[in-house]
């Protein structure tokens, strides 16, 4: 078992795991039409029961995965499954449909008026009852947890937010808090507020779709998915003492020392890009904050006006439906989002710190 | 005549046509168009329905019935909820043993505590999917682009009910997964002591945003989780986030009935 819990660990590195997830994320749309059938779902899924079940005979695996808590997160993941199931499988059948111009399958079930009582209630009565005895069954045999009482002078290592909050607190590790805390979850939120006002596509409604949706769907399910799930997963499973990585199969160490050598851009630039260009590293030491971050705001500005004017040269069509204001949120947005994976890629490969850096005003970027 | 019919008839004399049962229920039973009607429209509860809908709307794989479950969710947190409240006081003094004596000595008290726990994760695992549904099935566009803003307030409110709850018990796991929350609320941009821009308002010998005037200090009535932070989180979340809540919902549905429910063209 010992070398495949030293591939497991490999695998699960922040590097592997986020790349192998978006490849995943890709294939699987690329695929739909594969996955949404019973045989390869139910497969999937025997898969992932087996993993879960030859898993459990790490100890360190069978401690982390089996914490109370996080029964909830295994749900997610789950539901989260069985739910996109259900969805693209009837996406899918309704894409055919729409592409030899029929209507999507739901239409025709909607031509029937039906009695609320007794077509729905009836459905919310057996559902309200199957909920409720899976509830009384989870709360009979899974107690809530209950750990030492409070001790603000004694705090524990790792310590986790509440499971819905530790994906923000796994990006932590790449942003300042004002970022990974405030501005990122703000930001999730305006723009599930502006979400309804920006799309403009007026297909798909009242049916399960993909095909005439690609974009929107695409985006959201990979904000949904792979930058709100897979972060919680990540820092449920694979954090431990001082938020250190560890593979879910290795034994949490306190000591483990992860290496510290972040640099940050104005470091890059004034000393490693000057040492290559002109060969003599400039010293930064004396330099004014602006001119020392000089570098780090043209970086952003550019990422911030010049990456937009470009999209909407090349997808006139979509500036156009869209119109300036519109456009100028969704773009907003959409950069900000991919600032996130952006961010992560540039640690991993130059242990990049922070793009500005301004200690004077706690600012950095 | 067979039993059943004979006791079928006896309910339908002596139940059915008997002046309580009239005075409560004005309709016939709902086994005619008339009366089914008339059983969601005279009653203040199923009045939340339309009285037909249309075929997909009453389909499993089409609603999930994620809607309505974090609603039932809802019903159940807070009746568990009001159980809990009997038997807890939220200071640091009694929270930790009233938790203790409430699953070692309060009858059903352990299964209360439970069930309410994992309801709350249920809920928000619930309130995420049916967002996710809204979203595939187009459900948020127009003229429901309104309620959809109603959705992600309620989402929220969910996750920060979650959240405030978290605390109560006044364990480890609490105390710490709170402060690692809150800690982030102080490096909010200019109102958090620890968030940049902060020291740009005042000056030297004048700061206006410190640890004892900033949005943490705010969000935990305190500079660290203490006694007031505790109070202060069971009063929002027995109080005024449930209330903020309903109200919401209340739109919520309303907007629901209003704007129709999702429908293929």
């Amino acid at each position: 078992m010992q070398p495949l819990f030293e591939f497991g660990n490999w695998l699960c590195q922040p590097v592997v795991f986020y790349t192998g997830l978006l490849a995943a994320f890709a294939g699987a749309l690329a695929c739909r039409g594969f996955l949404v059938k019973t045989k390869a779902a139910a497969s999937l899924l025997d898969i992932g029961l087996l993993m879960f079940g030859v898993s459990t005979l790490n100890p360190q695996f069978a401690r982390e995965a089996t914490r109370p808590d996080n029964a909830a997160l295994w749900t997610m993941l789950f539901l989260t499954g069985l739910c996109l199931w259900v969805a693209f499988r009837q996406a899918v059948d309704n894409d055919a449909r729409l592409r030899q111009g029929l209507k999507p399958e739901e239409a025709e079930a909607a031509t029937a008026r039906l009695h609320v009582w007794p077509h729905l209630l009836y459905l919310e009565l057996v559902v309200a009852a199957f909920v409720t005895a899976l509830l009384l069954l989870w709360a009979i045999g899974l107690s809530a947890p209950l750990e030492q009482p409070a001790d603000p002078a004694n705090s524990p290592n790792p310590a986790k937010a509440p499971w819905y909050f530790v994906g923000l607190q796994e990006l932590l590790v790449y942003f300042d808090p004002w970022i990974a805390g405030v501005l990122l979850p703000l930001m999730a939120v305006t723009g599930l507020v502006c979400l309804p006002y920006c799309d403009r596509n007026p297909e798909g409604v009242g049916h399960f779709s993909f095909e005439k949706r690609r974009f929107a769907i695409a985006i959201f399910l990979f904000a949904f998915l792979l930058l709100w799930l897979a972060p919680i997963v990540v820092g449920t499973f694979l954090r431990g003492p001082n938020w250190s990585f560890y593979g879910p199969y290795e034994p949490w160490d306190v000591h483990k020392l992860s290496a510290a050598n972040n640099v940050n851009l104005s470091q890059l630039f004034w000393q490693d890009l000057m040492r290559f260009l002109t060969g003599q590293p400039r010293a930064m030491e004396a330099m004014h904050w602006f001119k020392r971050e000089l570098p780090g705001f043209i970086v952003l500005a550019l990422y911030l006006t010049v990456v937009p004017a470009v999209v909407a040269r090349i997808y006139k069509k979509l500036y156009e439906q869209l119109g300036f204001i519109r456009y100028s949120i969704v773009i907003l947005h959409l950069l900000v989002m991919l600032a996130v994976p952006i961010k992560m890629y540039l640690r991993w490969a130059f242990n990049l710190k922070y793009v500005i850096f301004v200690p004077e005003f706690f600012f950095g970027v | 005549m067979s039993l059943g019919d004979r006791l079928r008839k006896a309910l339908e004399e002596r139940v059915y046509k008997s002046a309580v049962w009239t005075s409560v229920f004005r309709h016939g039973f709902p086994d005619t168009d008339r009366n089914r009607l008339w059983a969601i429209v005279s009653n203040v509860f199923l009045h939340l329905h339309p009285t037909r809908t249309k075929g997909h709307a009453v389909r499993l794989r089409y609603t999930w019935c994620m809607g309505g479950l974090a609603f039932f969710l809802f019903l159940h947190l807070t009746i568990t909820g009001v159980f809990l409240m009997f038997y807890y006081r939220p200071t640091p003094e009694y929270a930790y043993t009233d938790i203790v004596s409430l699953r070692e000595d309060v009858p059903l008290g352990a299964f209360m505590r439970n069930s309410h726990r994992w309801a709350a994760h249920a809920m928000v695992i619930v309130v995420w999917l049916h967002m996710l549904r809204v979203f595939l099935t187009g459900s948020y566009k127009k003229p429901r682009e309104f309620n959809w803003v109603v959705g992600v307030a309620l989402l929220t409110l969910t996750l920060l009910l979650s959240f405030t709850g978290y605390l109560l018990p006044w364990d480890q796991t609490a105390l710490w997964a709170v402060t690692v929350g809150t800690n982030m609320a102080g490096a909010h941009p200019f109102i958090g002591r620890e968030g940049p821009g902060a020291p740009l308002l005042g000056c030297d010998d004048f700061q206006v945003i410190h640890a004892k005037s900033d949005i943490r200090f705010l969000l935990l009535c305190g500079s660290v989780v203490g006694p007031a932070a505790l109070l202060r989180f069971y009063v929002l979340h027995c109080v005024l986030l449930p209330l903020v809540a309903g109200v919401l919902m209340a739109v919520h549905f309303w907007r629901v009935r209003k704007d129709g429910f999702s429908a293929p063209l």
